[in-house]
């Protein structure tokens, strides 16, 4: 029953892959199959600078990001949280996007009643042929953490 | 146990007598940072109460025998055979006492839901330790306090040194300070469950069954509360919500279905459906259901399964009518947030005075 067993080994992955004891921006992408991740691997594969400080997670739709795994990648270290789906219209399930939509506003409703900035949790659509815009949200997100600072929960 | 002149304490002289060569088994109820709801809904077991005192012999519950701290101190370490312990822990001395049952019993029962996840007390993780006592020492209308006393854990008057126990900033669950063996849900708990986990209990001790497994959620079901419900539902499309006294339901529909907040998707069954059955939303008492470990996050899930609207503005618009999300999704279950408690050190927006729209810049997906 208690929460957050885990946050060791979380966030220990994190930190090995920083080279430096400064805070870095830590920012979970959570990324549909059909749009976003292909849109995510157009950037790698044109050679697109994003920023590093993401780190995606694939999942089959926006609509399957529960709002548990965004409060949970709060809880485990990050400070930002990113979702990223088909445009409205695209789903490859219809109305997943939608849902991710109506989740997202209520969650940001939430993190402010828990006094986080509801900035750090962000949904965006990125196609399958955008891997331009997939690098610009990511180094714009980046920012957005960078000014916040590190996200420092309370038990 | 008739005799008026014969000592009723379960362990007075009489009742020693009676228990003969083989004791019973020590039963101790204790209450922390509780509103005496639970202790009362013990008592809601009504003629039971006497298989109770059949079965075993109180050793400790402040609501209703004297016995006092020191009577427990001075029990041998896990004497006790089963502990029901009640009440969130937000003091130094609700974590003693907490510690002190632990140690001398056998089986500890987070009963109730303050004890298993904060309930009602944890609402305060919402705010600061110094507003929930500038509100009630100093702010509401119902205080009169010109000489501005604070509750202080040291105070020294005509000689005398009076002590209070330190007041945490955040509530804790029985289970954030002591281990805990099994949970019992409700606000207060059922009699007819706790009638049924005595019974158990009971059970198990005359037969020699093995305990269930340690952490399990006992006088409760493994579904959500809508599967008690007696309620039609329909497809969900809420286009508004309403609070309680701005609609008279229908009786036969789902409450959700009329744009009534109802926690019972994100509910844990057992109560019997309670408040549903008339008229009023569950405001989630039970806890989450089985492997939701959020109740909030369930909460927010499934309502975003319902809401009838396809953009941002829309959305929001409907989402306004929920008029404190954290309260409302986490009013049982604060304790146990995943976020944990209201930043206070680190906070990074206000709470705003009437909820809203968040602030936010350019950080928004966009209309289809
Ligand atoms: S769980 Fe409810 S009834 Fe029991 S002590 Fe807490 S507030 Fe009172
Ligand atoms: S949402 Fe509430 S009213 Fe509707 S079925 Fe579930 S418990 Fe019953
Ligand atoms: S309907 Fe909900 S709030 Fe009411 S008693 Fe049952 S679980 Fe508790
Ligand atoms: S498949 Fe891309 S958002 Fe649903």
């Amino acid at each position: 029953m208690t929460t957050a067993t885990s946050t060791q080994t979380f966030t220990d992955t994190i930190d090995k892959s920083q080279t430096t004891p400064v805070w870095q921006p830590k920012i979970v992408a959570f990324l549909c199959n059909w749009c976003s991740y292909t849109g995510a691997d157009l950037a790698g594969v044109s050679r697109i600078q994003w920023s590093p400080f993401v780190r995606t997670v694939r999942v089959m739709c926006s609509g399957r990001v529960d709002p548990t795994l965004v409060m949970k990648a709060f809880r485990l270290g990050a400070d930002g949280v990113l979702i990223s789906g088909c445009h409205p219209g695209d789903c490859h399930y219809s109305e997943g996007n939608y849902k991710a939509m109506r989740r997202v506003r209520l969650l940001r409703r939430v993190l402010q009643g828990f006094g986080i900035h509801p900035d750090r949790l962000r949904l965006v659509w990125v196609s399958a042929s955008e891997g331009d815009v997939w690098a610009k949200v990511t180094d714009e997100m980046t920012e957005t953490v960078r000014n916040l600072g590190q996200l420092r929960l309370e038990s | 146990m008739t005799d008026a002149t014969k000592d009723h304490r379960p362990d007075g002289p009489a009742h020693r007598l009676e228990t003969g060569a083989t004791p019973k088994p020590k039963l101790a109820l204790y209450w922390a940072a509780s509103c005496g709801g639970c202790e009362i809904a013990v008592l809601d077991i009504n003629e039971k109460i006497l298989d109770v005192a059949q079965n075993f012999e109180l050793v400790f519950w402040p609501v209703a025998l004297d016995y006092k701290t020191k009577d427990v101190e001075a029990l041998a370490d896990r004497e006790i055979t089963l502990c029901l312990f009640n009440g969130a822990i937000r003091t130094d001395d609700n974590r003693y006492m907490a510690e002190l049952m632990r140690r001398k019993s056998k089986v500890v029962v987070a009963f109730g839901s303050c004890a298993m996840e904060g309930c009602i007390p944890a609402l305060s993780n919402t705010t600061s330790k110094e507003e929930t006592f500038n509100r009630s020492y100093h702010d509401s209308p119902s205080t009169v306090n010109p000489s501005a006393i604070e509750p202080s854990v040291q105070t020294q008057t005509d000689g005398f040194a009076l002590s209070l126990p330190t007041f945490w900033n955040t509530v804790q669950s029985l289970d954030q300070v002591i281990d805990v063996d099994y949970y019992v849900p409700g606000c207060p708990p059922q009699a007819h469950q706790i009638w049924a986990v005595l019974e158990t209990v009971i059970d198990i001790l005359n037969t020699g069954k093995p305990l269930p497994p340690k952490g399990t959620v006992l006088g409760a079901g493994d579904k959500t509360c809508c599967a008690e419900c007696p309620r039609t539902r329909e497809e969900k499309n809420i286009t508004k919500f309403f609070r309680p006294h701005e609609i008279k339901p229908d009786p036969d529909r789902c409450l959700l279905d009329q744009g009534i907040l109802c926690m019972g998707p994100a509910t844990r069954d057992g109560c019997g459906a309670k408040c549903v059955s008339t008229d009023m939303p569950c405001r989630g008492c039970y806890g989450p259901p089985p492997n939701a470990r959020d109740q909030g996050s369930k909460m927010i899930a499934a309502l975003a399964s319902v809401i009838d609207a396809k953009s941002p503005e829309e959305t929001d618009a409907i989402l306004d009518g929920i008029v404190d999300p954290v309260g409302t999704f986490y009013r049982f279950s604060m304790a146990k947030a995943t976020l944990g408690r209201r930043l206070v050190d680190h906070a990074e927006v206000e709470n705003p005075d009437v909820w809203g729209r968040s602030p936010s810049g350019e950080n928004e997906e966009v209309s289809p």
